[in-house]
This record gives C-alpha cells, sequence and structure tokens, in this order.
C-alpha cells in the first residue's frame, strides 16, 4: 500500500558490492517505505541474492561504496545478528540444513533474541511452545517439523515454509524473501503467499525477489524493479510484472548493450 | 562491514592457569631406582608395593616410547622431570580444618568448594594438588554404606590386602611404556571399593591440579565394584599456564563383578598451550576396565578439550557374558592441540555387546584422530558391537582422522561402523546469525548439537558444564 506520508525504512542509495573481488551489485538504489511491498525480479545471476545477502550481512560480501540507512542507522555497521534483531529479515533461496540443532530450540533462542530487543520478555519452553503452535498455522505447518533438526532432511517446499515461520516469530520491519515461491507446487504456494500477505502491515514492507509472474498473481506488489547486471534497470508498478512475462528479458540486454554495460 | 570468519575462532584465555604460590616438598629432578625407592618410602609403603614399582621401573628401563600415534612433539627429557611434589602439611590432615587455607582457596577458584559449607551437595570430591591427595569429602557418609573412597595413598595403608590384590590386574606394571612409567612413580590418586550389592549413594569426583611447572603428574586410580554394585564416577583437571611442557601419565583400573555396573567420566582441560602452540600438558594415559563378572557394565564418557598433546584409549575388557562397555567421547582441539583418542572393546565373554560413540571437533591448526580397535575372541559368540565417530572440522586449516580397527575370530558376531565428516561452513553460521543468533552462540549451538550423543551421557551436573566448556573453548575471536 503506497502512502504518501509513510515512514522510509529501508534506504539502499547507490550500493556497489563485490564477492572476491569480482564486482557484483554496480549501484543499487530502492527505498522502502512502511506498508510498502516491492518485487526485484531478473535473470538469474542479476545480483537479486547478493543484494539480499549484503542486506542480511553476510561475511562473504564486500560493500564497495553507497550506503544503506535503515531506521536512521548505517545498516551495514552493524552484524548480522543485531539487524536481525533489530528487524530485518531474510528468507533465503536455498535455506541451510544444520545438523544437530533442534529446529525448535532454534526458534526460541531467535525469537527471543528479537523480543528481547523489543523490549518484550523473554519466552521460556512453555510460553514459546504455545506461541509457536499459533504462528504454525501462518503456513499450516506440521509441529512436527518442530522436533526436527533446522532444516535438515526437509523437502524444498517444507524450507521455504520454515522460513516464513520465521518470518512470522520474528516480525520483521523489513522482510527480504528471496525466491520464496521458487521449489513450492501451486497449493504450497498459496499457502506461503497467503502467509506473506497475512504478515504484511502498514508498518512494515516487504522486498519479494522472484522471477516469475505467478508469486505476484497472489501477492501484489505496489512497485516492480527490474534488475540487470547489479543495479536496477526499470521500475514499475504490478502491471510491469505482466509485461514482462509477455515480452521476456530481451529489451534488458538492448538496454544493457545500448548502455555498453551488457 | 563484518568480517567473522570460522578462521577466526581462537580459544579463550585459559581461565585455570594460576599458580598458587605454597611451600612445597620436592624431590630433585630425575628418575632412577634410588627415587623410586625414595618416593616408596615418602608414603611410608608395605614392600609388596615397592617391588611393584620397581619391577614396573626395570620393565620400563627397556620400553621404547611408542611412536605409532598421530602426534608430533618435542623429545621428553625423563630426566628433566621433578617426580615427586607436595605441598609442606602435616601429613595426616584429620579434618578439612586441618588443610593449607591456600590450598582450599585454589580448588575454590576452579570451583570446587571443598569446605563443609560450600561444598557440593549430592557429589563427594577427592582433590588432588601435584602429587597429593590434600582433601576428602563425605567419606564418612559413604562409609556408612561400606563405600571406600580416599586418596590412594591412604587406601594402601588401610586396605592394603584390596590394593594388593587389585592392583595392575587389569593395566600389567608392563602393559606399555606410559603405564610402566606410572608404576614405577606414580604419587597418588583415588580409591573406590563399592562392596557387594551396594548402590553408592552420590556421585564420586576426584579433581586433578597440576601446580609445578616442573613436576609430572602420575596418579592412579583404582575402582572395584563387587556383585550388584554400582556407582557413577567423574574425573576433572586443571593445571596452570606453563610456557614448558609438563607430562601427565596417568593409569585408571576399573574391576567390574557379576551384574555391578561403573559409569566413569571424564572433563579433562589441562592447560592446552598457547595459540603458538608453546606449553601445555602432555597427556599419555591408560585406562582400562574389566567386566569380570557376568551382566557387569562398563560406561566410559569423556570429553576432552585440554592437553597440548592427548593419548588416550579408554578400554573395556569384556570378559563375563553378557557384559556390556560403552565409550561417549567429545574430543576438541584448536589451535595447535593433537589429539589421538580412542577405545579399545575386547570382547572375550559370549554375547558381550559394546557401544561407540565419538565426536572430534579440530579448530585451528590442531590435529583430533579417533583410534579404536574391536576384537572378538573366539568364545564371543553372539557378540556385537555398534560404532559411530563423527569429525567435525572449524576452519580449513584442521585435521580430522579415523582409524577403527577391527579383529574378529568369531564368525557368529555383528560389527558396525559408520563415520562421516562435516565442515561447519560459514553459510550455517551466517544462518544461525541472521535469525539474531551472535557469532559465538552460533558456533557452540552447532557444537553441542554435534555432541548431544555424548553429553546426553555426563551425570546431569556436569552435562551443562561441558556444553559451557566447549563453548569457552571455541570462544574467543570474533572479526
Ligand atoms: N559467494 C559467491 N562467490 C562467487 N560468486 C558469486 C557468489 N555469490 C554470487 N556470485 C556471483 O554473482 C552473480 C550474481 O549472483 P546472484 O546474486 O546469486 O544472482 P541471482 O540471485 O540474481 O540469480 C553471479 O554471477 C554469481 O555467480
Ligand atoms: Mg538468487
Amino acid at each position: 500500500m503506497i502512502r504518501p506520508d509513510a515512514e522510509l525504512l529501508l534506504e539502499i542509495n547507490d550500493l556497489h558490492a563485490s564477492v572476491e573481488d569480482k564486482p557484483i551489485l554496480n549501484g543499487v538504489t530502492l527505498h522502502l517505505k512502511a506498508g510498502e511491498i516491492h518485487a526485484v525480479m531478473g535473470r538469474n545471476g542479476s545480483g537479486k541474492s547478493t543484494l539480499s545477502k549484503v542486506l542480511a550481512g553476510h561475511p562473504a560480501y564486500r560493500v564497495t561504496s553507497g550506503s544503506v540507512r535503515y531506521l536512521g542507522r548505517d545498516l551495514l555497521e552493524l552484524e548480522p545478528e543485531e539487524r536481525s534483531r533489530l528487524g530485518i529479515f531474510l528468507g533465503f533461496q536455498y535455506p541451510i540444513e544444520i545438523p544437530g540443532v533442534s529446529n525448535l530450540e532454534f526458534l526460541r533462542v531467535s525469537t527471543n533474541a528479537r523480543r528481547q530487543n523489543k523490549g518484550q520478555g523473554e519466552l521460556d519452553t512453555f510460553d514459546f511452545d504455545d506461541h509457536v503452535r499459533e504462528r504454525l498455522q501462518v503456513v499450516q505447518m506440521d509441529p512436527a517439523f518442530l522436533e526436527r533438526s533446522v532444516n535438515e532432511g526437509f523437502s524444498g517446499g517444507e524450507k521455504k515454509r520454515n522460513e516464513i515461520l520465521q518470518m512470522a516469530l520474528l516480525d520483521p520491519v523489513v522482510a527480504i524473501l528471496d525466491e520464496t515461491d521458487s521449489g513450492l507446487d501451486i497449493d504450497a504456494l498459496r499457502i506461503v503467499a497467503g502467509g506473506v500477505n497475512q504478515l504484511a502491515s502498514p508498518d512494515n514492507c516487504t522486498l519479494l525477489i522472484t522471477h516469475y509472474q505467478r508469486l505476484l498473481d497472489e501477492i501484489i506488489p505496489d512497485y516492480v524493479h527490474v534488475m540487470a547486471a547489479g543495479r536496477i534497470l526499470r521500475t514499475g508498478g504490478s502491471e510491469l510484472a505482466l509485461e514482462l512475462e509477455k515480452t521476456g528479458y530481451d529489451w534488458v540486454d538492448q538496454q544493457l548493450a545500448a548502455e555498453g554495460v551488457g | 562491514m563484518t568480517s567473522t570468519s570460522t578462521r577466526d575462532l581462537v580459544s579463550q584465555p585459559y581461565k585455570y592457569g594460576f599458580v598458587t604460590d605454597i611451600e612445597t616438598d620436592k624431590i630433585a629432578k630425575g628418575l632412577s631406582e634410588e627415587v623410586v625407592r625414595l618416593i616408596s618410602s615418602k608414603k611410608n609403603e608395605p614392600e609388596f608395593l615397592l617391588n611393584f614399582r620397581l619391577k614396573a621401573y626395570r620393565h620400563w628401563l627397556k620400553l621404547r616410547e611408542p611412536n605409532w600415534a598421530e602426534l608430533g612433539y618435542n623429545e621428553i627429557n625423563y630426566q628433566d622431570i621433578v617426580y615427586y611434589a607436595a605441598p609442606k602439611q602435616q601429613d595426616k590432615k584429620k579434618s578439612l580444618d586441618e588443610v593449607d587455607p591456600k590450598l582450599l582457596e585454589t580448588f575454590e577458584k576452579l570451583g570446587i568448594p571443598l569446605s563443609e559449607q560450600k561444598r557440593l551437595s549430592n557429589v563427594a570430591v577427592d582433590a588432588v594438588f601435584d602429587s597429593v591427595s590434600i582433601a576428602t569429602t563425605y567419606k564418612e557418609k559413604l562409609a556408612e554404606h561400606g563405600v571406600v573412597f580416599c586418596s590412594f595413598s591412604e587406601a594402601v595403608v588401610e586396605h592394603p590386602e584390596l590394593i594388593e590384590k587389585y592392583l595392575g590386574s587389569v593395566v600389567p606394571s608392563n602393559d606399555n611404556y606410559f603405564a610402566a612409567l606410572n608404576s614405577a612413580v606414580f604419587s597418588d590418586g583415588s580409591f573406590v571399593f563399592i562392596p557387594k550389592g551396594v548402590e553408592c549413594p552420590m556421585e564420586l569426583s576426584t579433581y586433578f591440579r597440576i601446580n609445578s611447572g616442573d613436576t609430572g603428574q602420575f596418579e592412579r586410580t583404582l575402582i572395584v565394584a563387587e556383585e550388584g554394585a554400582s556407582v557413577s564416577y567423574l574425573e576433572g583437571c586443571t593445571a596452570p599456564m606453563f610456557d614448558t611442557n609438563q607430562l601427565h601419565a596417568a593409569v585408571v583400573e576399573l574391576v567390574v563383578l557379576d551384574d555391578a555396573s561403573i559409569k566413569y567420566s571424564t572433563v579433562q582441560n589441562w592447560y592446552a598451550g598457547d595459540e603458538n602452540g608453546i606449553g601445555g600438558i602432555y597427556n599419555f594415559v591408560t585406562k582400562r576396565g574389566q567386566c569380570r563378572g557376568v551382566r557387569s557394565r562398563i560406561s566410559w564418557t569423556q570429553v576432552e578439550t585440554g592437553s597440548a598433546i592427548t593419548w588416550k584409549y579408554p578400554s573395556c575388557v569384556l570378559q563375563g557374558a553378557d557384559s556390556v562397555g560403552e565409550f561417549y567421547s567429545v574430543a576438541l582441539t584448536n589451535n595447535r592441540q593433537q589429539a589421538d583418542t580412542g577405545t579399545k572393546m575386547v570382547h572375550i565373554g559370549p554375547r558381550t555387546r559394546s557401544t561407540i560413540v565419538s565426536k572430534g571437533i579440530s579448530a585451528g591448526q590442531s590435529s583430533n584422530s579417533y583410534r579404536g580397535l574391536v576384537q572378538v575372541g573366539p568364545n564371543a559368540k553372539g557378540a556385537r558391537n555398534y560404532s559411530q565417530c563423527d569429525s567435525m572440522l572449524i576452519g580449513d586449516q584442521a585435521a580430522a582422522n579415523t582409524y577403527p580397527y577391527i579383529r574378529s575370530q568369531q564368525p557368529q558376531s555383528a560389527i558396525e561402523h559408520e563415520a562421516s565428516t562435516c565442515r561447519m561452513s560459514e553459510d550455517q553460521l551466517f544462518y544461525l546469525q541472521s535469525r539474531g543468533i551472535g557469532f559465538e552462540e552460533a558456533v557452540s549451538m552447532m557444537v553441542s548439537g554435534f555432541c548431544r550423543d555424548v553429553f546426553n551421557q555426563l551425570p546431569m551436573e556436569f552435562a551443562a558444564e561441558a556444553d559451557k566448556l566447549l563453548a569457552l573453548k571455541l570462544e574467543g575471536s570474533v572479526g
């Protein structure tokens, strides 16, 4: 929902980042305000996941210039765990398996870290149990997954649901969802999209990374950005996604070639 | 930007590295028959014990230090070691009030309060400082149940017949190089005797403290559980930080008769040396238990986090029919530490069973090897073994090895071995961090998840301790 007076939550300006000295982000500018849903689309390899990991603070990615401000702070100064506690959430394209670490315990420690930051009390194991069972409904997930190790042996779709469950528990201010739709069948897609819609509010914002229109049939974005060669090439409304569906990304190559980038 | 990296993990400064300034009665450096006799006379030992020592010493002279382990270290100069050091105080302390307050303070600093008011309510403790035991708590209460728990030296005086009967009956004095050395010069340690049918009413624990910089520690522990008896025993150890290496060569013998059981747990946290591998304890230990009776059981649980060098294979000789041996181990090495540890399960009696669960964690430039033998003799019909050996690597400069040896002379037996190696990845740590979990907590969550099967075996009071200890060992430099 676009409101002219909405608070600016995340302000990415001319962001450049490299991995192993190879430049991947080449000047990304994006402003996310409260209540808004942004979609970032683009071909494989255009830098979408890199953008999400830089925002979450992955140590392998080095910011070479530009800035990211979050609620008036320099986001790039913060450790990944501090970002999470302050309300940045990254739903991973490929959620990581952590053998031996109980999913329930992981979710509890994580939730309490965020709650503490919000000035809410810690939930003990019993209170957390009630809380997590209630939140499971957001993604219609089987409680049996709580008893397992984090993501270990989960199917692609189960991993994605576990990501959205984490989002539901952490109650983020900025949710970045990287290809949350990939690997989901149509029913699971509806459930996950329903969860994201349910969690979106006038106080938070969502950055959806996808390269399929089908997610955007379920979650209607306020803005669609097209990413190519590590920057935002074009921005439009939700109709831009439909246009991309029809015309594909060939025009992107032409534009990049014309600019001498591609 | 953050620049946290798994490679940056180094251990937190060692918390127990202080030295207690206390007057000691020390003999001159060096080893000879004279020294063996001197130790024996200082302890007023009966003749059988002096003979035991001398025989061991003479045999030791003919042996060579073993070199088959995956360990590299400076040559040990056996003439440069003090073989007996004791804090000066009246020989026999009637009560704790007579123990030097400095010593009580030392143990209190180590988290082992001994005084009447502060001591742990459900654990009896024998505190060993350099070469001697300085105090044993709850002796009287245990005596009411017929349980003997005292220092080895006291046992020699008060129960010589038991010592003569069992000493060297599991680990003969000529067993191996370090066992022979220990048998010649051992100073003190603990003795436990649980009579027939008694379930020991509390946890027993010995805490070993090395204080002197040039003294070796050679302790001897003997635990006997008669028919139907059971006991759970825990051993802990620390030492000050010196830039020289101290030798620790202990022998532990367990004897278990029909239907009896001993659960022996170790949390080993000797000083490990600094990040460049300077200093630290050389830990060469022989631990063996004999399930002599039918349906008897021995369970070794060890959490090995300290020492520059660890050479240790707690073993079970499963003699009695239907007896059970277990070995649960976590060995963590960091910086330049080297560990070569594992177990031997020797199946002699029919239907004997053994379980081995080993978890090795190597960080820094350390090296961590599991070495284990499962041997099934011709009479061990229906014997079964299950082994699981997992290694976790942290960073890309650490090494892990697994050497499982299997020898079976009994076709009707089942031996199963599983092994795995994983690397704690930057992506796993980042995943946890991106959920608000700090780097160090993330490391410790993964490590304790990896070790869960072993920690579950530790006595309740110590499981949480072990968790914290591992976290501490890996904690430190973030960024
Ligand atoms: N950790 C990494 N190491 C090396 N190259 C990487 C790494 N992460 C991303 N890249 C490279 O950066 C480019 C963008 O990748 P990515 O951000 O994953 O794109 P997208 O998510 O849009 O498909 C690709 O060429 C990819 O190979
Ligand atoms: Mg991607």
